[in-house]
């Protein structure tokens, strides 16, 4: 790598001549503050922040944008780039409502913290004109509330340049400039398709997740009501994180003691319907391999992606797998097969999943996702990691200092690979493992499908199984979804199987998961961290093949009879919408 | 094709037809049974004043007087004294009609074309001294100017391509393609001592040779012609009266960075200019002045007009490539530059129209030539759009280092109504105010910034007593609030906290720290917004400071407009000695505030009064005054 | 800068319409095309609608959100059809210091709407534009594109009653 000198501070530092002065700053281990920047996605240097001031240069530096040259002088710390930033903040802070006590991005929001950083003592100094906008709560799963916006636009970026869809942007201009959907629409009325990067994204609390812990509190205490959770593969991975752990940290055990002390009649794993699914949908596939219709076949697990679909390649929804994902596959099971032999009337059942998604939330609402018969939804209320984490927080466990519990049976096992649904390339791999003993008749000696593995934006694979070649082709995020059906459209690329996960690296950098702030986002890389955890957990167990999960084994035994049986399609099938834009 | 044979041919055949409008007074027989040009301003500001309708006229009369075979009717671009509009010029003799109605032109055809004698009291009265007429450059208007830029301007038929190539046009392209290398043109420019017209002030030799550096491949030429500071119109009245000179301009400049395509980004409120521009395009295409392989030397240019849709920003070079390549018109951070990431990311020179109409006379007279004139640190020429309270509004060019005296005195006639001179105006709301104080300085781009003030694009607006200061400076800051694309946060937040602070102090509510947050902002915007708009934005305010505090005092401490123009400050008194009760005042005003009995001193009650004015204007005595 | 949403319904043509898609066609595979096909659309319609803003953005491979967030930057672009009065006032510097803002105030009150706004009945619209670069004629009014220089006022309804 090619590596230039420079001084920063007064000190001497060889950086890669590419760097940015932000990341050779942190090179010399100094943050320098910014609110707009989101490394690779929101480079427009914009907020004004990091201005830092350079040797020789005429005015101050936006260090975000501003490219590191040979002998390069960097002062990142003088009084005149302190006032700046100050004054800076101040007059941010004079359009932004501070309800900062309240706000639920309290103690998480990155404004907050540079104010104290940067020793603002003075919250109205520029008190002034604001214009104030009504909030938008026309979805289901998000809520945007201007009045707290700072413009820093890294929703917009993650939306149009690292989603490809652009349902948001800038409108109007100067003073009167915000974020919104064309023509003022509440975001309901557009082709959002939920995904909820744009709450990751943002900085502030002017953007989250519409908070449903409310009605899953009102039904805890509800003693008329069976109250059941379970918890998707990916937030064992990250839930930590709300807790002070670093990225990267399992803590599958805490989280279980944790939501049992919440008073919940049943706390399950999801990895038990992830296999579930993989049951049904290798069954489909072969199915569909055998017939030669509607290939490629594309997974369905992630209702971000399928919204995508639905709206913008109305054409592929016949492609898509008709299994529900696994959230609605166990409150379908969990309402019919699990409520009858129980003997507990299914509408007394209040199912509750815990996941790392802002698009379940629209997904619960769905047609179609109502085995136990008409009004009885399968999943009653979808809640985020988020959420979730701010129940126990609220319910005053002391999260750090639980002992490991497990989860409740009959639903508490999980093969290896439902362990992965989490990340890119599990659910393929998942699917791969049972599919491909099917077509070897024979048990595989290696189960791991490397290939498909990794946060590459879009992966292809073609696997020759015994007289079969299996092509493969992988991708995350929308934009890269995009990129890949294009391809499959025009001919460019021939495939027989797509797993596509709308959020960028799969659920493990789902929207719903925990905030994580831009500086943290710069130095480690999320979602290989968070999904490591599930390679980790699926190299260490015992049954790492979905069919091969026994109480997977016992729900067809007792109930289903075998994947693919038309009961198995009242129960866990579902149909799509051809939305258009 | 066309080879430079063919283009010699033509500028051998349309050079007599435009020799006696260069006012040497004598005529020249083109051997077309032409006697006379007679020349009408096609301009923004003389159609503004229906000079299209005298045009019509006069061909119509022409027609019956029967002598429309010997007198050419031209529509040219615009001469300047756009306060005289609609303008009149006829050729040989050069005499000036100013304020022509179509009901004026049969005395002018029948006297003047037909019998020889120019209708004196039509005549623009500075050209009329005792029985003598004055040829237009011995006015006070014109004696002190120097063309080059607008050389043309009212010259030539913009819509005439024949008419320019008359005046050498086209002749510096081909010098440039036949004679020159890239660097040896980029050299001329560089010596000239060129400098961007637009604002900054920066060479545009060195901006070309920045462009050339890049490696070869994709390169664009673009020119600025998005003129948005109020008050300004030079870049105009080029694109109206002389817009070949630009696209050749273009494609020299294209030559010497090695880029085969140009963009035009011209406001869409100039809708004669686009027009022009337009015309000009498709002839050059025709004649193979632009397109493929102009005169056979293999080089190519293409131009696209691109039109804005009215935003100020757009004239900041990286707006301006934000907007053409269709998004929002918001700057974007530089470095990197547009000469190494410009438009559609490829290397990219913006060129102000103005700075482009030099380029083809420097490449003709030689860098020396324009070196002579102006400054040691500016050279050549600068024009300005001579406004506000001035006798002579209107467009003037000017060497650089004329003094502002020169300009408001003896060009521009001086300040109406007997006021006072009390401050000119450059730079629009990015510049600011020059007091009486430095009437004498010599205009050029480095003494402007010396004094507080800027070049800018080259609005000059004059203010005399009568004008607040404070006001002003909120009238700008009421601009660049609304002009400022709302991408960075000091510049989005910063400038409404500016106004409203200004705003503040001028409805009487201000602070003496009220005038020192005015200062910290100030200082605050300048370092730190993304793009030149906020980091100038607090000029106005800033120069008025410098200069006029005692204003600002005078409105947060005495609570007091000293110029009686803050409505808040200001109240309107009867004087009763000058009061003849002749009740007129309180009639006419509309909430009734002002009572007295007839023949008796009246009284204004200044809790109903809404200081409209009404009273003023109505009273025959000047017994009404504002303090 | 804030642009109001129109309240007056969309009338298409079947000439409009094509005029428009042979516009966008025309513009389709041009690189950065947005702002002549958005010109040209309003030279159409009049103004921009959100019905020609969708045909524009699926013609041109846009989201709507980045085409409604164009045209709201730039203060040419309209979301209301123009009155049949178009009334403007220019409030650049040189108007300005002659006094062009008691122009702004009086053509607000014979209107009745404020600047960007078209009345309920399509009478009337009022802006207040930036230079249009007749200073040498300030302070300057226009209505329906005709000029009307150096005047006060008192010459305001005078000037807006020849329209009616």
């Amino acid at each position: 790598m090619e590596m230039v000198n420079i001084k920063i501070n007064g000190r001497d530092y060889s950086v890669p001549a590419d760097s940015k002065i932000i990341d050779a700053a942190r090179i010399a281990k100094i943050e320098i503050p910014t609110l707009c920047y989101l490394k690779g996605i929101n480079e427009i240097g914009a907020c004004r922040l990091c201005l830092v001031e350079v040797k020789g240069a005429r005015g101050l530096m936006a260090a975000c944008v501003t490219g590191v040259t040979e002998g390069m002088e960097i002062f990142t710390n003088t009084p005149k780039v302190r006032e700046m930033r100050k004054t800076n903040l101040e007059l941010v802070l004079s359009t932004h409502k501070k309800e900062c006590l309240s706000c639920i991005r309290s103690q998480s929001c990155e404004l907050q913290k540079l104010c104290r950083d940067l020793g603002v003592t003075e919250e109205d100094r520029f008190a002034g004109k604001n214009v104030e906008y009504p909030k938008d709560e026309s979805t289901a799963f998000l809520v945007r509330d201007n009045d707290k916006c700072i413009l820093c636009r890294r929703c917009v970026a993650a939306c149009k340049n690292m989603q490809g869809i652009g349902v948001i942007d800038a409108l109007n201009r100067g003073f009167d400039t915000h974020i919104g959907s064309a023509f003022e629409q509440p975001l309901a009325a557009t082709s959002c398709v939920s995904c909820g990067q744009c709450i990751v994204a943002c900085p502030v609390g002017a953007l989250y997740e519409k908070d449903d812990t409310d009605k899953v509190w009102e039904a805890l205490n509800d003693p008329t009501k069976h109250v059941a959770i379970c918890t998707a593969p990916s937030i064992r991975a990250t839930i930590g994180e709300c807790f002070g752990y670093e990225p990267g940290t399992d803590t599958e055990g805490k989280m279980v003691a944790a939501i049992k002390r919440l008073g919940f009649d049943g706390v399950y794993d999801m990895n038990l319907t992830a296999d579930l699914t993989i049951m049904e949908e290798a069954t489909e596939f072969l199915e569909r391999m055998k017939t030669g219709k509607n290939l490629p076949l594309i997974t369905s697990c992630s209702p971000g992606w399928i919204k995508f679909c639905e709206h913008y390649f109305p054409e592929f929804t016949d492609n898509l797998s008709t299994c529900k994902s696994p959230q609605q596959m166990f409150g379908a099971m969990y309402k019919t097969y699990y409520a009858k032999k129980r003997g507990i009337d299914p509408a007394d059942i209040v199912f509750v999943s815990a996941i790392p998604c802002t698009a379940k939330k629209f997904e619960v609402r769905r047609p179609g996702e109502s085995a136990a018969g008409e009004g009885i939804y399968d999943v009653d209320y979808a809640i985020t990691t988020r959420e979730l984490a701010r129940m126990i927080e609220k319910a005053g466990i002391n999260y750090r200092e639980l002992d490991d519990e497990k989860f409740d049976e009959p639903f508490d096992i999980g093969s290896g690979a439902g362990a992965i649904f989490g990340a890119t390339g599990g659910v393929m791999e998942a699917a791969l493992r049972t599919a491909a003993e099917v077509i070897l008749g024979k048990k595989l000696e290696k189960v791991d499908f490397e290939d498909v593995r990794g946060t590459a934006p879009i992966k292809t694979a073609t696997y020759k199984l015994g007289d079969t070649e299996v092509r493969v082709a992988v991708a995350s995020g929308t934009k890269n979804a995009r990129e890949l059906l294009n391809k499959v459209k025009s001919g460019e690329l021939k495939v027989d199987f797509i797993e596509i996960m709308a959020c960028p690296g799969g659920c493990v950098n789902g929207g719903g998961q925990p905030v994580q702030s831009a500086a943290v986002k710069a130095a480690v890389d999320l979602k290989a961290k968070r999904a490591s955890i599930l390679y980790n957990a699926d190299k260490h167990l015992a049954v790492r093949k979905s069919h091969e999960n026994l109480a997977v084994q016992k729900i067809y035994d007792e109930y289903l009879e075998k994947p693919g049986s038309h009961l198995a399609h009242e129960i866990l099938h579902t149909y799509y919408i051809k939305r258009g834009l | 094709m066309i080879t430079i044979e063919q283009l010699n041919a033509v500028r051998k055949e349309y050079a007599p037809k435009v020799e006696m409008r260069h006012g040497h007074g004598h005529f020249v027989d083109a051997g077309d049974g032409i006697r006379k040009d007679v020349l009408i301003c096609g301009g923004t500001g003389c159609t503004s004043s229906n000079s299209m309708a005298v045009r019509d006229a006069l061909l119509a009369e022409l027609k019956t007087a029967g002598i429309a075979d010997e007198i050419k009717v031209v529509t040219t671009g615009c001469f300047g004294l756009c306060a005289l509009g609609p303008i009149m010029i006829v050729y040989p003799e050069g005499t000036f009609y100013s304020k022509v109605k179509p009901e004026d032109i049969p005395e002018i055809v029948k006297e003047h074309l037909v019998g020889g004698r120019p209708v004196r009291h039509l005549l623009y009265h500075e050209t009329v001294k005792g029985d003598e007429i004055l040829a237009l450059d011995q006015t006070p208007f014109y004696a002190k100017q120097k063309r080059v830029a607008l050389r043309n301007c009212g010259v030539i038929d913009p819509e005439c391509i024949q008419e320019y190539i008359a005046v050498d046009g086209y002749q510096a392209l081909a010098k440039v393609l036949t004679t020159m290398t890239p660097s040896e043109v980029i050299k001329v420019v560089l010596d000239s001592g060129l400098r961007g017209r637009g604002g900054a002030g920066f060479p545009t030799g060195r901006k070309w040779m920045f462009a050339e550096a890049q490696p070869a491949g994709k390169k664009y030429v673009v020119c600025n012609a998005d003129e948005g500071d109020p008050g300004a119109f030079m870049d105009r009245s080029v694109l109206e009266g002389d817009p070949h000179a630009v696209l050749e301009a273009m494609a020299i400049a294209g030559f010497a960075i090695g880029a085969d395509e140009g963009y035009i980004y011209v406001r869409a409120e100039y809708p004669i200019a686009v027009h022009r521009l337009q015309v000009a395009i498709k002839q050059a295409e025709e004649m193979g002045l632009l397109g493929e392989n102009i005169f056979g030397t293999g080089f190519n240019f293409k131009i696209t007009l691109r039109l804005g849709a009215g935003a100020f920003v757009c004239g900041e070079e990286t707006a301006l490539l934000t907007s053409i390549e269709g998004h929002r018109g918001e700057p974007r951070p530089r470095p990197p530059f547009p000469a190494v990431k410009g438009l559609f990311g490829k290397p990219t020179i913006i060129n102000n129209v103005e700075t482009l109409a030099n380029i083809c006379q420097i490449i003709l007279n030689g860098a020396e030539w324009f070196a002579s004139m102006g400054t040691e640190k500016s050279k050549g020429t600068k024009v300005f759009a001579l406004g506000g309270k001035i006798t002579n509004t209107g467009l003037v060019e000017i060497p650089m280092g004329t003094t502002l005296r020169e300009v408001v005195e003896e060009i521009g006639g001086g300040v109406p109504n007997g006021k006072k001179f009390k401050a000119a105006q450059t730079g629009g709301p990015s510049g600011g105010c020059i007091p009486a104080e430095y009437i004498d300085t010599p205009i050029d781009y480095d003494n402007l910034i010396a004094i507080g003030s800027m070049m800018g694009s080259g609005g000059l607006i004059i203010m005399d007593e009568d004008t607040c200061m404070v006001d002003i400076a909120k009238f700008f800051l009421e601009f660049t609030v609304d002009e400022s694309c709302g991408k960075c946060a000091p510049c989005r937040i910063g400038t409404m906290r500016l106004l409203e602070t200004l705003e503040k102090i001028t409805s009487g509510n201000g602070t003496l720290e009220d005038i020192d947050r005015l200062e910290e902002l100030s200082e605050y915007l300048k370092s730190a917004s993304l793009c030149a708009l906020g980091q100038t934005a607090p000029n106005p305010v800033l120069s008025t400071l410098r200069y006029f505090r005692d204003e600002y005092v005078a409105h947060v401490v005495d609570k007091t407009c000293p110029a009686h123009v803050c409505k808040n400050l200001m109240k309107y008194k009867i004087l009763p000695d000058m009061c003849k009760g002749c009740t007129a005042c309180a009639r006419k005003c509309p909430v009734g505030a002002i009572t007295g009995a007839i023949k008796a001193p009246h009284t204004i009650d200044p809790e109903k009064c809404i200081k409209c004015g009404v009273c003023i204007t109505t009273c025959k005595f000047g017994a009404i005054v504002k303090e | 800068m804030k642009k109001k949403l129109t309240t007056v319904v969309f009338e298409d043509t079947p000439e409009k319409a094509d005029k428009l898609a042979a516009l966008i066609s025309e513009y389709k595979d041009v690189e950065g095309s947005l702002m002549p096909v958005l010109q040209g659309a309003q030279d159409i319609y009049g103004y921009l609608p959100i019905e020609v803003q969708k045909k524009i953005a699926e013609g041109l491979g846009l989201s709507l959100s980045e085409v409604y967030g164009a045209v709201s930057f730039y203060s040419q672009f309209a979301l209301n059809p123009k009155g049949k009065v178009a009334v403007s006032v220019c409030l650049g510097t040189a108007c300005y210091v002659k006094g062009s803002g008691k122009l702004h105030e009086k053509c607000m009150e014979i209107t009745g709407i404020g600047a960007g706004d078209i009345s309920p009945d399509g009478r009337f619209s009022y802006e207040a534009t930036r230079c249009i670069g007749a200073c040498g004629l300030a302070p300057v009014m226009t209505v329906n594109g005709d000029v009307y220089g150096r005047i006060t006022p008192s010459d305001v309804e005078g000037i807006i009653k020849k329209y009616l």
